[in-house]
């Protein structure tokens, strides 16, 4: 067991490698000058030759590439033209605001919504479980802007009770932040709340039926023992591997949905920096949150082999 | 049926019903046997003849949730099953009456240590300490013959060979010191040599606990072995209901005796061709208003295609249903039908 | 001995009869308009399609005809049945056109993802070893990107553009795709009818593509009918940040993005394009799940 976790460990080091590359590769064919871009048209020659070979961009891309890996490897992710600042930096402190959102969104999510797919399963057929299975529908299939915008448009707008702007004051209380993250993390939660709920249903439904659970039932062991315990922890494996996909789809819908709240989070700058080419901010952004999402997939990983015992042993 | 103080088990007229889009399936379309402290009651028949739904009916723990008992009777020790509250039939489950089932390797859910069921289960019931629960299910583990009990008590069900695993489950059985341990088909995943050792088992642990057993099967060897009274099923009736040793030298029911023919015999000469009864059982959706082994039975007469037989005492203890050995002129085995 | 007359109430006539009535019942087809669910998702996605191929037939106005008058016109506006735009567009018109684009895209995002995701969460979850660690590796490499981010990324470097779309999206989905295939071909080769095959000399292939694949499927298209659900989403979420369908052409994304900015003085922009996008997505849900109740032996009722 801890033989296969230390070697999905290691397994990172290569991911990591090819995140690097991939990530070096796309950014280096996006068209456009980045000098001219970051000098405006109206630069000089000598102006835009100067910053090119201070960006390295006149060198060869495998030495592009060297000097790019080397740089990481100094923890020096770059420096951003566009806000006059260290890549690092702008993302550190930008980036716990999009990670709180998304925390919290996804708490929620996994609350709300496995409770939901709980009772949905149990409540099998009846009225209880069309209503939590169409609102789980309606989850699934709304675009988290969209309800962002409708959002705004009725709370904000039209009844004036929740502010839409940034993300509150901490020195105002946490109460402020609070009425802040209420409607983005609504927003956030949507999604991944109803996928949590249609997946936890349909696999309680499949291990409710079985065998075992027969069989603890012919033991007399009580129903919410063999409901809470047994069969939701035989449907988690499925369960952790959407919680996998949903934390990317979560930030995903942060970075779309941050800008219509001007949250102040990686959404917001990400997009600046495709809007002005900015190639080492970027790369940097890209790069932090492929790191981040290679760190979750190795500890999705790592839960679903402790839940399936089967997985283990092979 | 006689009135006896010690029986565990009584059912009558039992009728369990699946209600499904293409019409209703008589799974179970009239069950009737008593079973008394101690003994051990062979159910026999084709599949699905209806044996395994009874013995769900028993736990009331239906299949599925189109299944429903429509009909009958289920007194255990006096008890009216079917009128169990949800908190009682939970006592009764596990504690009162144990089930083992077919398959020992789905049985056990694949997530839990055989441990933490064991001490889960014993808790259930019973008002003891983790530790103390501990201890009782090492001693049943070691009960049931499995080496290292502490060991496997750490042990995932996957890791377990089948055998093991049945031989886990009736360590759970035991644990709850049943009145009643029902065995729907224990051996029929397990290799020949295990059948036996559990078999064996299961008989060691009767004899220690005077245990009543219900015991599911198509083997009439095993019911030969094991069994003091046999009931034989066909198409969700009961046909023929006796004392194990009657069974086999008096049958009395056509369908029974082409069950008998159809076992292999040691004795006879190995070449003999095994007799078969010709025929498929009747779509249960189709049972009910006639004698469901008419289309099969060399004896069939125009009272089989018109009403059901009642179930019959013909001899103390032995029940029958069939039109023409309840009458005077009985049949006998081998005879060739008159009416024909 | 004469034929009696009595009614043969197990023979083969009544046999026959209940086959019948069984083999209609469990007809894919009479199942699928049992599924009323199945029936409302393939209603809304063939009026979704009828709207799309027609659109030219049925739109009143051409989508990009600009009417500086009349802009931020409310529904129900001079025969502009849902209003106009910041330029005067038709957005019924704009909606219409906007179906094709998002359905083609959608539907092509997902079929390409799902072709190249599958085969390579086959080859991976069932030969294992080398071939599962490179191209595990990989497609982790790939999946570590936020979705968005990966689709964003591959249209600057393709270009805008329905078909560079279709591909941005396409490419993004195919690790989610051989992932989820992978985990299931891994659990379900496990399984006992598998060792089977094995042991009764069925090859690789056949194996791979007759008994796994099938086995993997019901859970396949499940995934898949969430994608192409979330692909409509994804399309509409690019265009809305302006990396998708460019204006002016009109895609249900593009529609939304000149909603959102006049959200205040015009609402129903926003609202109308989106509750399109709503419909079509539950739609292509509910006929997902209908497939997959159909598709899985396991649901007889």
């Amino acid at each position: 067991m801890v033989k296969l976790i230390l070697k999905r460990i290691l397994q990172m080091i290569p991911t990591l490698l090819i995140v690097v590359t991939i990530t070096f590769c796309l950014t280096r064919m996006l068209p456009g000058d980045p000098a001219v871009a970051i000098l405006g048209i109206e630069a000089t020659d000598e102006d835009i030759a100067a910053l090119r070979e201070e960006m390295n961009l006149d060198k060869s891309l495998p030495e592009q590439y060297v000097l790019y890996l080397d740089d990481l490897a100094h923890g020096d992710f770059g420096y951003s033209y566009s806000y006059r600042q260290d890549v690092l930096g702008l993302i550190i402190s930008r980036i716990p605001n999009t990670i709180s959102l998304t925390l919290v969104a996804l708490a929620i999510a996994a609350i709300i919504g496995t409770a939901a797919g709980i009772i949905a399963a149990v409540k099998q057929n009846t009225i209880v479980d069309y209503i939590v299975m169409l609102l789980a529908l309606v989850g699934v299939s709304m675009p988290n802007f969209w309800l962002a915008l409708m959002l705004v448009l009725k709370f904000s707008v039209e009844m004036n009770l929740l502010p839409v702007m940034g993300m509150g004051d901490m020195s105002k209380g946490i109460g402020d932040v609070v009425i802040h993250m209420i409607l983005p993390c609504v927003c956030l939660a949507s999604t991944p709340m109803a996928t949590f709920a249609r997946t936890i249903r349909s696999s309680m439904v499949e291990t409710l039926s079985s065998d075992y659970v027969r069989c603890l039932r012919a033991r007399g062991v009580r129903e919410w023992k063999v409901i809470c315990l047994h069969s939701l922890k035989n449907a988690l494996p499925p369960l952790v591997t959407v919680l996998g996909l949903q934390i990317a789809g979560t930030f995903t819908g942060a970075i779309i949905t941050e800008g219509i709240f001007s949250w102040p989070g990686m959404g917001t700058m990400i997009n600046t920096a495709i809007n002005n080419r900015d190639y080492s901010l970027i790369q940097g952004a890209v790069l932090f949150s492929a790191i981040m999402f290679v760190f979750c997939n190795m500890l999705v990983d790592i839960a679903y082999m402790i839940l399936n015992p089967k997985v283990k042993g092979a | 049926m006689s009135e006896n103080n010690d029986v565990i088990l009584k059912v009558e007229g039992l009728k369990t019903y699946f209600y499904q889009a293409s019409g209703v399936t008589k799974a179970v379309d009239g069950v009737s046997f008593t079973l008394k402290e101690g003994q051990t009651m062979g159910i026999v028949g084709e599949s699905g003849s209806g044996k395994s739904v009874t013995s769900s009916s028993v736990m009331r723990l239906m299949p599925s949730k189109t299944a429903k008992i429509v009909e009958g009777d289920i007194t255990f020790e006096g008890v009216d099953l079917l009128k169990l509250s949800k908190k009682d039939l939970l006592k009764f489950r596990g504690n009162e009456c144990c089930m083992i089932f077919q398959n020992p390797m789905t049985s056990l859910d694949p997530v839990f240590k055989i441990g933490h069921q064991m001490v889960e289960m014993i808790r259930e019931h019973h008002k003891v300490s983790k530790k103390e629960a501990w201890n009782q299910a090492v001693e049943a583990l070691k009960l049931v013959g499995i080496p290292e009990a502490e060991k496997r008590m750490e042990a995932y069900p996957h890791e377990l060979s089948g055998g093991m695993c049945q031989r886990v489950i009736i360590a759970m059985a035991v644990c709850g010191n049943p009145k009643l341990i029902i065995a729907d088909e224990p051996t029929t995943a397990l290799d020949v040599t295990v059948q036996a050792q559990v078999l064996e088992l299961l008989k060691d642990l009767q004899k220690k606990m005077n245990t009543a057993i219900l015991l599911i099967t198509h083997n009439l060897g095993v019911v030969w072995e094991m069994c003091d009274t046999v009931m034989v099923m066909y198409a969700g009736n009961t046909v023929e209901y006796a004392d194990t040793k009657t069974l086999y030298q008096e049958p009395l029911h056509p369908y029974t005796w082409g069950l008998l023919d159809s076992m292999p015999k040691l004795s006879s000469s190995s070449k003999e061709a095994l007799v078969t009864i010709p025929g498929t059982p009747p779509d249960l959706r189709l049972t009910g208003y006639c004698c469901n082994f008419y289309n099969r039975c060399p004896y069939v007469t125009d009272a089989c295609r018109e009403s059901v037989p009642p179930l019959v005492e013909v001899k103390p203890g032995h029940f029958v249903a069939c039109h023409r050995q309840n009458g005077v002129n009985q049949l006998k085995r081998g005879e060739v039908n008159g009416d024909e | 001995m004469p034929e009696k007359k009595t009614q043969d109430m197990l023979g083969r006539e009544a046999n026959m009869a209940i086959l019948k009535k069984e083999r209609k019942a469990n007809n894919a087809w009479n199942k699928l308009k049992r599924n009323r669910s199945a029936v409302i998702g393939f209603i809304i996605v063939c009026v979704m399609v009828f709207l799309a191929v027609f659109a030219p037939v049925l739109a009143p106005y051409d989508p990009n005809a600009i009417a500086p008058a009349i802009p931020y016109k409310g529904i129900g506006f001079e025969g502009h049945l849902l209003g106009t735009d910041d330029l005067g567009r038709d957005i019924l018109s704009r909606i219409l056109y906007g179906a094709r684009v998002s359905l083609i895209v959608a539907v092509g995002a997902t079929i390409v993802g799902a072709i190249i995701g599958v085969l390579i969460g086959l080859l991976a979850g069932y030969f294992g070893g080398w071939l599962d660690v490179v191209l595990m590796r990989f497609m982790d490499g790939m999946f570590s990107y936020p979705f968005i981010l990966l689709a964003m990324i591959l249209i600057t470097v393709l270009g805008n553009g329905v078909w560079n779309v279709i591909l941005a999206i396409g490419i993004a989905n195919v690790p989610s795709f051989a992932r989820v295939t992978r985990g299931q071909v891994v659990i379900v080769k496990e399984e006992e009818y598998c060792n089977a095959c094995r042991v009764v000399g069925v090859s690789d292939v056949r194996l791979l593509f007759l008994h796994i694949l099938p086995n993997c499927v019901s859970q396949i298209i499940v995934y898949a009918t969430l994608r192409v659900a979330s692909a409509i989403i994804s399309e509409a979420s690019l265009s809305f940040l302006g990396l998708g369908i460019a204006l002016p052409t009109a895609s249900w994304g593009s529609i939304l993005r000149v909603g959102r900015e006049c959200l205040t003085t015009a609402p129903h922009v926003a609202t109308t394009a989106g509750l399109f996008i709503l419909v079509t997505v539950i739609g292509f849900n509910l006929l997902g799940d209908g497939i997959r109740d159909i598709m899985d032996p396991k649901m007889k009722q």
